[in-house]
């Protein structure tokens, strides 16, 4: 069953930057992209636990700040000849708020 | 609706540069190939080591039926075309194929050339060209028989050595007084000669062959020195022919081979020939570099895109005789208006020679170490003065400055189980293997599978160096995309940035065809940087989005997400109250580490990112603005104590260092920057592993270039000495300026003067005129960058997403939004 959490206003996470959330003990990063897609995904690089959200976006993906990974925002996989995965959660954006499906 | 294209010849020339066309497009031509060989695409450089048992066929195949397949591309296999018509634009096949094309490249390769003989006609002479060829040797030779080879250039011997390493006895005839006299000089020859006898190789030089004597098949082999030998093969690797029958008889202009002009098109626009079978400005090539130099030019071509055009190719080549290192690239014979320099210890087995003609070198032979060929073609290439290096020139670029590590490492004595990665703890065995086995061919597929070089770079040199001995004349060290968003080398970046307007990253990814919409993380700091040193920051705002974590927070991130705070202490002098300030401000915070770094700065680390803000305020505060130690910039002013205290002090060294570090501070280059102000040639402050060094003397400051003291030290370069503070600043603004413009993005100062040289700065700077020039942008740039990061980031707002959004987890329900569901 769906269980959307109201976060933040979407447009407080900037263009091709990120927001940290933490809920509980877990730590999410909300992403937007160029084209203003959001997404949240487990704020943990499945290399060597970088925090995902302070790495660099282009397109659906994220490098890793510390070894430069790359990170599917969408799936959470490693790409390229890197091998891993992250959680990804489901988000929407309703009234200009954005939820996460938690 | 889709072109066709149709390849005649399913050879390494025309797969390169369908493979090339894809690169560019995958979508403009439906693809058909006539292959005359019953095989996919095989490299035919492989075949001695088919020959001689050191790999199989299966290694050899470049492109497998997948890859066809994926492509869409009909391969007709052991079907020839027979003829071409060029005004209905049709190919007929042997098989009675009939294709229309719009486009049309031959790339039908060579033939063995065989010298009229007596009995060549024989069974069982044969050539050296094909899979078939090395099969047929394969079969007929025995041990109670003799083999002659005849051709003493690179493919005879790589056929002589083949057929010896299966301890057949070998007789290799040549008509000159040298071997391999192509690529060789006759010292060099002599030396491989004695090499290749010990396989069991019988040379038989200055002699032809008689006759071959035989009633159907090959029985006897009679010599012009008078000797004979009872044999059953004769093998001929007298040189090549292009293959131009087909083109000849379509009415296509043909001389030694197929006519092509700089687009490798023939006299019919719309055919295209290329490889061993096409003339360009009357050379044809016979070796593979640059054949795929040419399918470059021509898939750009194909493609309808722009380019310069092919301008024909250094030739250099490597023998693939297991054991026999040899190389030899440009003129190498030289002669009345050359100068030589020759190495030669004929006991150990080496030789090298550089043909050097005004100061440069135009060409080279290197017998028994190779080790250097990549640099030494580098040299060449690029056409370097090496009036600077030639006292030690010949004894390789480790060589050039003892233990000051300027320069590389001797790849070739490396043992295999020798990290040679250390961030990504990678050996140079698993690279060779990794290249052999996944059949890799550029430094960026060596990067990606073997992880070498991937992280810091500093042993890409070394990579290169690996992948360049391990493919011999394979390798093609053209220019390789900054990342794989993109075929273009920092070099044509630059020069489209210069002389085009752009308004941000994207505008610059459209106009240079990158594949991706938003670059990567390799690129987009790199252009961002490039724009940036255009516009300066007041007319392009640099992009903070584009760049990496640490340029981006204005603190370094630590292993576990936490940041460093690092406040500018000029000069590297502090005060008690200074350190107060900074004590209490880093209990207040509860900072876990406190360290001095190497460049005298105090190193606050972990530091959370909702800390930085208020940390920053209360030491912007107390008077500190960020000591920018996460930026590609100046970092810190080291000093020593100087002529205030030091009772061997001759100039003042803490002033002339803070006021060095007021003058250069905010300041953004290619790579991080630093300086260091030593008071008297002792050199405390280690100015001499420093991008730039300023040491005192009695008569003035001695200026030192191009230090580094990180992964490989570098001491550094003597630039000049000056006599006046006036002089010392003008110099220190205008180098740092010249380097923030002449530099590749993420290039240390040392590796830039490595690339261009020393010769190439001091003539800059030593040029009144410039030097002020450069100084004035230093002056005009500066104006907008010495800004603090700090307060500006604080005031502009932007330090607002450095907190994180917390969650209540005790009241979650709260927060549930309706079910939409």
């Amino acid at each position: 069953m769906a269980n959307w959490i109201k976060i933040i206003e979407a447009e407080d996470i900037p263009e091709m930057g990120s927001r940290k959330v933490v809920i509980g003990e877990e730590e999410i990063a909300l992403f937007k992209t160029r084209d203003g897609s959001i997404f949240a995904i487990n704020n943990v690089c499945p290399h060597k636990q970088g925090k995902l959200s302070e790495g660099l976006v282009h397109e659906n993906v994220v490098t890793c700040p510390l070894h430069n990974w790359d990170v599917d925002l969408a799936t959470g996989e490693a790409l390229g000849n890197d091998s891993g995965c992250t959680n990804v959660y489901e988000s929407k954006v309703e009234n200009g708020f954005l939820y996460l499906n938690y | 609706m889709k072109e066709k294209l149709v390849v005649i010849g399913n050879g390494m020339s025309g797969l390169r540069t369908i493979e090339d066309l894809f690169d560019i497009t995958k979508d403009k031509y439906d693809i058909t190939i006539f292959g005359e060989e019953p095989h996919l695409n095989y490299n035919r450089i492989m075949l001695s080591y088919l020959l001689s048992g050191e790999k199989t066929f299966e290694d050899t195949i470049i492109n497998h039926q997948t890859w066809y397949d994926e492509h869409n591309i009909t391969l007709h296999k052991g079907d020839a075309a027979v003829s071409i018509d060029k005004e209905a634009k049709t190919v007929t096949s042997r098989n009675g194929i009939i294709l229309e094309y719009d486009k049309l490249l031959i790339a039908t390769g060579s033939r063995a050339f065989v010298p009229p003989t007596k009995g060549s006609d024989l069974e069982n002479v044969i050539g050296f060209r094909t899979k078939l060829d090395s099969d047929t040797i394969l079969e007929l030779i025995s041990k109670d028989k003799t083999a002659v080879v005849v051709g003493g250039g690179l493919l005879g011997l790589e056929a002589a050595y083949g057929i010896a390493m299966h301890g057949i006895k070998t007789i290799l005839v040549h008509r000159s007084g040298s071997i391999m006299s192509q690529q060789l000089d006759s010292t060099g020859g002599k030396l491989l000669q004695k090499n290749l006898e010990s396989y069991g190789i019988e040379f038989k030089l200055n002699t032809t062959i008689e006759e071959i004597h035989g009633d159907k098949e090959v029985e006897k082999v009679s010599f012009t020195d008078g000797s004979e030998v009872s044999s059953n093969i004769v093998v001929f690797a007298t040189g090549i022919k292009p293959e131009i029958t087909l083109a000849k008889e379509a009415g296509i202009d043909t001389k030694k081979g197929i006519l092509v002009n700089d687009h490798l098109q023939t006299s019919d626009e719309n055919i295209f020939a290329i490889g061993e079978c096409c003339e360009h400005s009357g050379n044809t090539y016979g070796l593979v570099a640059p054949l795929y130099e040419q399918a470059k030019y021509c898939a750009k071509k194909l493609a309808g895109k722009d380019s310069d055009g092919y301008s024909g190719s250094t030739l250099s080549t490597r023998l693939k005789i297991s054991g026999v290192d040899l190389f030899s690239a440009g003129d190498y014979m030289g002669d009345e208006t050359t100068e030589e320099l020759i190495l030669l210890d004929e006991k150990v087995g080496i030789y090298k020679k550089l043909v050097i003609y005004d100061n440069k070198i135009i060409g080279t032979v290197l017998y028994g170490d190779t080790a250097d060929a990549s640099w030494y073609l580098k040299l060449l290439k690029e056409q370097t003065d090496i009036s600077d290096l030639r006292t030690k020139i010949l004894f390789g670029k480790s060589a050039l400055s003892g233990d000051t590590g300027h320069g590389g490492d001797d790849v070739s004595a490396m043992d295999d189980d020798e990290e040679i990665c250390g961030c990504n703890g990678v050996t140079k065995g698993f690279v060779v293997n990794a290249i052999k086995e996944q059949d890799l061919k550029t430094l960026g597929e060596v990067k990606t599978c073997t992880k070498a070089g991937a992280s810091c770079g500093s042993c890409l040199g070394i990579v290169e160096q690996i992948l360049v001995n391990t493919l011999g004349d394979e390798y093609n060290d053209t220019v390789e995309g900054i990342c794989d968003c993109c075929n273009v080398g920092h070099k044509e970046i630059k020069d489209t940035i210069n002389t085009n307007d752009f308004n941000n990253v994207y505008e610059v990814f459209k106009k240079l065809d990158w594949k991706t919409e938003d670059g990567c993380a390799k690129c987009r700091p790199a252009i961002n940087y490039y724009l940036l040193v255009k516009y300066n920051d007041d007319k392009y705002k640099n992009d903070k989005r584009s760049a990496l974590v640490n340029d981006r927070v204005f603190a370094n991130i630590q292993k576990d997400g936490t940041y460093s705070v690092v406040p500018r202490i000029w000069g590297g002098l502090t005060s008690p109250q200074e350190l107060k300030d900074m004590a209490d401000i880093a209990v207040k915070y509860d900072v876990p580490t406190v360290k001095f770094t190497g460049g005298q700065r105090l190193d606050m680390l972990g530091v959370k990112k909702e800390q930085l803000e208020p940390m920053w305020k209360d030491l912007n505060d107390a008077g500190f603005v960020s000591g920018q130690a996460y930026a590609k910039g100046l970092r810190t002013v080291k000093t020593c104590v100087g002529n205030q205290w030091c009772r061997f002090g001759t100039q003042d060294s803490m002033q002339m260092g803070v006021d060095i570090e007021k003058l250069t501070w905010g300041s953004w280059t290619p790579h991080k920057y630093k300086i260091a102000v030593s008071g008297c040639p002792r050199n405390c402050a280690e100015a001499t592993i420093k991008d730039f060094g300023i040491i005192g003397v009695d008569s003035g400051w001695e200026i030192h270039v191009a230090g580094n003291g990180g992964i490989k030290v570098r001491v550094t370069d003597f630039l000049c000495k000056v006599e006046t503070d006036e002089e010392l600043f003008e110099y220190t603004k205008a180098y740092m300026q010249f380097y923030r413009e002449d530099a590749y993005y993420l290039e240390r100062t040392a590796h830039w003067i490595e690339r261009v040289g020393l010769e190439y700065v001091k003539e800059v700077m030593f040029d009144d005129e410039k030097r002020k020039m450069y100084a004035a942008s230093f002056d005009e740039s500066q104006r907008s960058a010495q800004v603090d990061p700090w307060a500006k980031s604080i005031e502009d707002g932007y330090t607002k997403e450095f907190s994180p959004i917390v969650i209540d987890t005790e009241n979650l329900p709260n927060y549930q939004a309706k079910e939409t569901v």
